[in-house]
């Protein structure tokens, strides 16, 4: 799992969670296998529990939204343990419930195996455009850099008794963001010119990119290969 | 804001990604003029400082709390091409790397977040900026009006994705009152904190985007009293008519049930917000069950309440601005 070309995981989340998305809502069982599927990547990858429980937690807001919807969705209803429920809100809340959760799954797995830079090259690869990845590997490159100097900022505010605590006190977080902006852009100008005068062309040099051979692309592709025959059995045996 | 895998059905999912990546395409070509120069490390830091500002949580109401999505911020401050480029690259990274996002919601996502908010952020600010008088009062109330229509259009875009492709088959009129309302408080957050880092950007006005061609510079000190009465006069004149034109139109939407009803209902809202009148269609639709006049009145009263806020905020800002002019 963590030695796979970066390509092949990236190409390989994109197929398998369009698949998950494609299993038809009847299909319990189809999903079931589909999580088991994961999980046992997880496994194999051996990612820590823990690790993967908190990577999860970007979930949550999704899955409150998920246990509402029975309780507002329209006719008709039907009862569970004495509360109406609606029965398209709960068909719904099972879809989002356990197509975002082995989405999410599958997103971990992949972000956890592979580097930041690696992602990038990755998608490099996949032709995707230049202008994408690049710009994209600037601000992961300088997203630490940035939120680091507006966190001390925060330091400094704490340090000297200022603790917003409601809304209309952020005025100077705000005021501070904005002097950051101009740090910010002022900073990628100075690295502009500085990657200008080292001879920077519009293109980044690429280190140590191979292309990946079919075997690997053939143990990538193995598991949304398998999400996708789930696809196919569970439309077969619906209709 | 983020939508997850499996909220909507393959067709929405693919709808919107086809629509995302023309957009995105074309907002790339139309940044090409910056990024020929290379200066592609300065849009990957605007993208960052967008990044670290989504990590900005604020308090709405009741234990909700929202984040900015600053689409609206990013096309004032690099242009909307540059702007809109930037916030994607947000999104798909959020997607990709922390699982924020679904990978199949992606083209929604990006829709939403980037293309909706820069484009109605980018319109509203512009159209306002060149009506209004010059001062950095216009470009400071701009800002925040533009701020808060990018977020209220973003959740409306977010309700048509669900009324065409949403899972669990809630009332879409529900789901619309929702959304709106609690954006619309977002906004209003988000518009306070725009607006703030517009102001405090403002020391390098030659750097924003959005006002590089308004001459700022020297009109700034004489127009600023002028302006701001005739300003507030206006603008509340319009307002205030809008919502007496605009609301009832937009009210009768969440009566129309079926889904062909819907539709049509959906014509006249993407219509609001590409007139950026999206906080006042969302009035229109806090009061659903009202008649018109009802929802008229409600229309007004949240103008009336917005323009207090937006007051209050500009004047806070004349006053900072004084202090800080006095000179030494």
């Amino acid at each position: 799992m963590h030695r796979l070309p970066p390509q092949v995981k990236v190409v390989a989340l994109l197929v398998f969670v369009i698949a998950v998305v494609a299993i038809p809502r009847e299909a319990f069982w189809a999903h079931a296998l589909a999580g088991c599927l994961i999980a046992g990547v997880m496994i194999l990858a051996e990612l820590p529990a823990g690790f993967v429980a908190r990577r999860m937690l970007v979930e949550v807001p999704i899955l409150v939204f998920a246990l509402l919807l029975p309780f507002f969705g329209q006719e008709p209803t039907t009862q569970v343990l004495g509360l109406t429920l609606s029965v398209e809100g709960l068909w719904g809340a099972w879809t989002i419930i356990a197509k975002a959760t082995i989405g999410v799954g599958a997103s971990v797995v992949v972000s956890a195996t592979t580097t930041i830079p690696d992602i990038i090259r990755g998608l490099d690869r996949i032709r995707v455009p230049r202008v994408i990845t690049a710009i994209a590997g600037f601000m992961v490159r300088y997203l630490d850099i940035v939120a680091g100097e507006f966190a001390r900022r925060r330091v400094a505010m704490a340090s000297r008794g200022y603790e917003p605590r409601w809304p209309w006190q952020g005025g100077p977080l705000a005021h501070s963001a904005g002097s950051l902006f101009i740090r910010s852009y002022e900073r990628g100008e100075r690295v502009h010119q500085a990657m200008v005068a080292r001879g920077f062309t519009g293109r980044m040099p690429a280190y140590g990119d191979q292309p990946a051979s079919l075997r690997e692309w053939a143990i990538g592709l193995s598991v949304p290969a398998a999400a996708a025959i789930l696809v196919l059995l569970s439309v077969t045996v619906i209709r | 804001m983020h939508i997850p895998d499996g909220f909507l059905n393959g067709a929405a999912s693919a709808g919107t990604a086809v629509v995302a990546a023309g957009g995105l395409g074309y907002s790339i070509k139309r940044a090409g003029a910056y990024l020929q120069d290379n200066r592609i490390a300065l849009t990957g830091l605007v993208a960052a400082f967008i990044f670290a500002l989504q990590m900005l949580n604020f308090p709405v109401a009741a234990g909700t709390s929202g984040h900015l999505l600053g689409g609206a911020l990013a096309v004032i401050l690099v242009g909307p091409w540059l702007g809109i480029t930037a916030v994607s690259v947000v999104v798909i990274v959020q997607a990709l790397l922390l699982a924020d996002g679904g990978i199949s919601a992606l083209g929604a996502n990006v829709l939403n977040m980037a293309l909706v908010t820069g484009f109605v952020g980018w319109v509203v600010f512009r159209t306002m900026v060149k009506i209004l008088p010059r001062s950095w009062t216009t470009v400071l109330v701009s800002t925040f009006t533009a701020a808060l229509a990018s977020v209220v259009a973003s959740s409306i875009a977010f309700v048509i994705e669900y009324a065409f492709g949403g899972r669990g088959n809630v009332d879409v009129a529900t789901v619309l009152a929702a959304m709106a309302g609690v954006h619309f408080l977002i906004g209003i957050g988000e518009g306070l904190i725009s607006s703030a880092m517009v102001g405090a950007a403002a020391t390098r006005p030659e750097l924003i985007a959005g006002v590089q061609d308004l001459d700022l510079l020297d009109k700034e000190k004489k127009k600023v009293r002028a302006g701001a009465w005739g300003f507030a006069a206006a603008g509340l004149a319009v307002a205030v008519l809008l919502v007496m034109v605009v609301a009832p139109l937009a009210s009768e939407e969440p009566d129309g049930l079926e889904r062909a009803a819907i539709d049509q209902g959906f014509a006249d809202s993407a219509e609001d917000h590409v007139l950026a009148e999206s906080p006042l269609a969302d009035y229109g639709v806090s009061g659903v069950e009202d008649e018109a006049t009802g929802t008229r009145l409600s229309g007004l009263i949240g103008v009336l309440i917005t323009f207090g806020v937006g007051a209050a905020i500009v004047g806070a800002f004349v006053m900072m601005r004084k202090r800080s002019t006095t000179p030494l």
